[in-house]
């Protein structure tokens, strides 16, 4: 057996010397490995579920109908294409909205806060805004609906709408469809806003005061500041953070959509994410759920290949 | 120049009043329905309904905790949320850092595969159906195991902590070879007490995921109350307060709910809840807050 090791290639023996000289390192990793291979990898050949005509009840996946790509064109056409369609532009409206209106907020509110020069100020409203990231998703959908509800509910946002003379009338937001996406992107708002500003005020820290100090021999006041010195200064996190979530539109988020979705505002609310789930959990119909989620899957590669591509082209670093 | 300087300053009040009364707005709005929620739990409920609760409560009561800490449900959820929240940070930890340590060793082996395989997980996944397959298949529906054995290790957390290992010199871990060490008790000994600060950050940061985690509940484990958990009870109360439409309409079905002479309405047992779920995290708060603004810098720069 001795003999045999000797005579293999030197690589190939220094290999298996390398493996049992390292073997604490592997007996400290591989086992981890194979563990996220069987909770990661193992999953993905449950796809094959999309090309059958999926029975949860039959145990052996080969006894199970084969029927090709039709799960695909039944995602697709007729009354469930129209839904999931439906879906698609959902999930990218609440996203889009929300990625807007919530960079333009976070990089609008640290440049704001980057003007407080009383530390002690600065630092509570930093803390108060930072607190809603760490609450749940329930807890901000109760605290949403409440605050969204009707004036005789204690609707806080009617009530200051009317007593300011915005509106006459209160307004239905969680009943009207039309104000959905809205009500998605300010929960998402009022939840990440102070939260999001933390890269960009870190950013921030990091200019050179001496920029400042030459703008103002050259004349500048505040907002040249802010626009000429502080903007340009964080421009690549701002632009690093915007391909970055590209790559995640399709993530419009779940849990809140799912909270406040209700049957009046299911045409503005269901999503892909929940898409799956009525299909798969409530509907039993895993097949083409799986199919649903392939697709969310196969997007948002491309997706994100694409904004490491549209980021090394940059000159940034790759996010990958 | 003189005068320049004059009007800068008469600009300069100006912005900073403007700023600083935006600043309090915005905060204003961030904290107000959380005191509001506040102010609700400790109000008698059916005064609640009546509307006008603001910042402080009209008629003061602790009706509507003492109804929630009697509730079974919530008693049993909270502990559930408790051990699921400290098994799965000791679990992540330990087992994350494990692998870091090894990851962070140049000559090892299998350093790239391993973490290319680990990094690929970061940014896809076989979708719902697929992972809850195999959860079924292992048998895990309805078990505390599903709670924390899919979340032993976290790509991300694990890039983190072998990027702060790799800043440790070499020679600690050399010398230590040299007294005869094994790399086991290097990891334990040298390693781990050197990451704490960073540790600390994730365990933080762990610790509010799971606390507020409700999915795997709802997805695994709806079907076995005894294994319900703190959101979960909270997701369907909200649940059933959205069915009902209104807040007011099932006033009459909790009156029934609370035994003793006060009464109580799914609103302000709604908001009860509401401050035991977030109090945890609240409490941690302070913690998290030292924390949180360095690491995540310094995540930024170097992840």
């Amino acid at each position: 057996m001795r003999a045999k090791t000797l005579a293999l290639p030197k690589n190939r023996r220094n290999i298996w010397g390398t493996i049992i000289s390292q073997r604490e390192l592997i007996i400290m990793s591989v086992p981890l490995l194979l563990y996220k291979i069987l909770f990661s990898y193992v999953p993905i050949t449950g796809w094959t579920m999309a090309f059958q005509n999926f029975k949860p009840a039959i145990r052996n996946t080969f006894d199970q109908q084969w029927v090709g790509f039709d799960n695909f064109v039944k995602l697709f056409t007729g009354i469930n294409g129209e839904r999931f369609i439906r879906d698609i532009r959902n999930t990218l409206a609440q996203s889009i909205l929300t990625l807007v209106v919530g960079y333009l907020g976070a990089i609008v509110l640290s440049l704001l806060l980057n003007e407080v020069k009383n530390i002690g100020f600065k630092s509570i409203i930093q803390n108060i805004t930072y607190m809603p990231h760490f609450l749940s998703w329930i807890i901000v959908a109760g605290l949403v609906s409440s605050a969204l509800a009707l004036p005789s509910s204690g609707g806080i946002v009617n009530i200051v709408l009317m007593k300011l003379h915005i509106i006459n009338e209160p307004v239905q937001f969680l009943s009207n469809p039309d104000y959905f996406w809205g009500v998605v992107a300010g929960s998402h708002l009022w939840k990440e806003l102070g939260w999001n500003t933390i890269i960009y005020l870190a950013a921030m820290t990091a200019i050179d005061p001496a920029l400042y100090e030459a703008a103002e021999i050259d004349g500048a006041n505040r907002y040249h500041k802010m626009w000429n010195v502080t903007l340009p200064s964080i421009k690549p996190t701002i632009v690093i953070l915007l391909i970055m979530s590209i790559g995640w539109i399709l993530e419009a988020g779940f849990e809140i959509q799912y909270f406040l979705g209700n049957g009046l505002v299911i045409e503005k609310a269901e999503t892909i994410d929940i898409f799956v789930l009525n299909y798969g959990i409530k509907m039993g119909n895993y097949s083409l759920a799986t199919v649903a989620g392939i697709f969310k899957t196969g997007v948002s590669i491309i997706l994100i290949a694409g904004a490491n591509f549209i980021a090394g082209r940059l000159g940034e670093e790759k996010l990958i | 120049m003189k005068i320049g300087k004059k009007n800068l300053s008469a600009e300069n009040v100006i912005f900073t009043t403007l700023n600083s009364t935006f600043l309090i707005l915005l905060s204003v709005a961030m904290i107000y329905p959380m005191l509001n929620t506040l102010a609700i739990s400790f109000n008698e409920g059916m005064d609640t309904v009546r509307g006008g609760i603001y910042l402080w409560p009209r008629i003061f009561s602790l009706q509507n905790y003492r109804v929630v800490f009697h509730m079974d449900t919530i008693y049993g959820a909270f502990m559930i949320s408790v051990l699921k929240t400290i098994v799965i940070v000791i679990t992540n930890l330990f087992f994350t850092s494990m692998l870091a340590y090894a990851l962070s060793r140049r000559e090892f082996i299998f350093r790239k595969s391993i973490t290319v395989l680990f990094v690929m997980t970061m940014y896809f996944n076989a979708g719902l159906i697929p992972n809850y397959m195999l959860i079924r298949d292992l048998h895990m529906i309805n078990t505390f195991t599903v709670y924390w054995l899919p979340n032993i290790i976290s790509a991300f957390n694990l890039i983190v902590i072998r990027t702060y290992i790799r800043s440790i010199p070499e020679s600690f871990i050399e010398s230590a070879k040299i007294d005869g060490a094994r790399e086991f008790r290097i990891f334990l000994q040298i390693i781990l007490p050197l990451c704490v600060p960073t540790l600390a950050t994730i365990a933080l940061f762990v610790a509010v995921g799971s606390w507020n985690s409700w999915f795997d509940t709802f997805l695994y484990n709806s079907a076995k109350q005894s294994l319900s958990t703190l959101q979960y009870e909270l997701q369907k109360l909200l649940a059933s307060a959205m069915n009902a439409g209104n807040t007011s309409a099932g006033v009459g079905a909790a009156a029934a709910q609370s035994g003793a002479g006060n009464v109580t309405t799914p609103q302000s047992i709604r908001a009860a809840i509401t401050i035991v779920v977030a109090v945890p995290i609240l409490l941690v708060y302070p913690f998290l807050q030292r924390y949180f603004v360095n690491g995540l810098a310094l995540g930024g720069v170097k992840g």
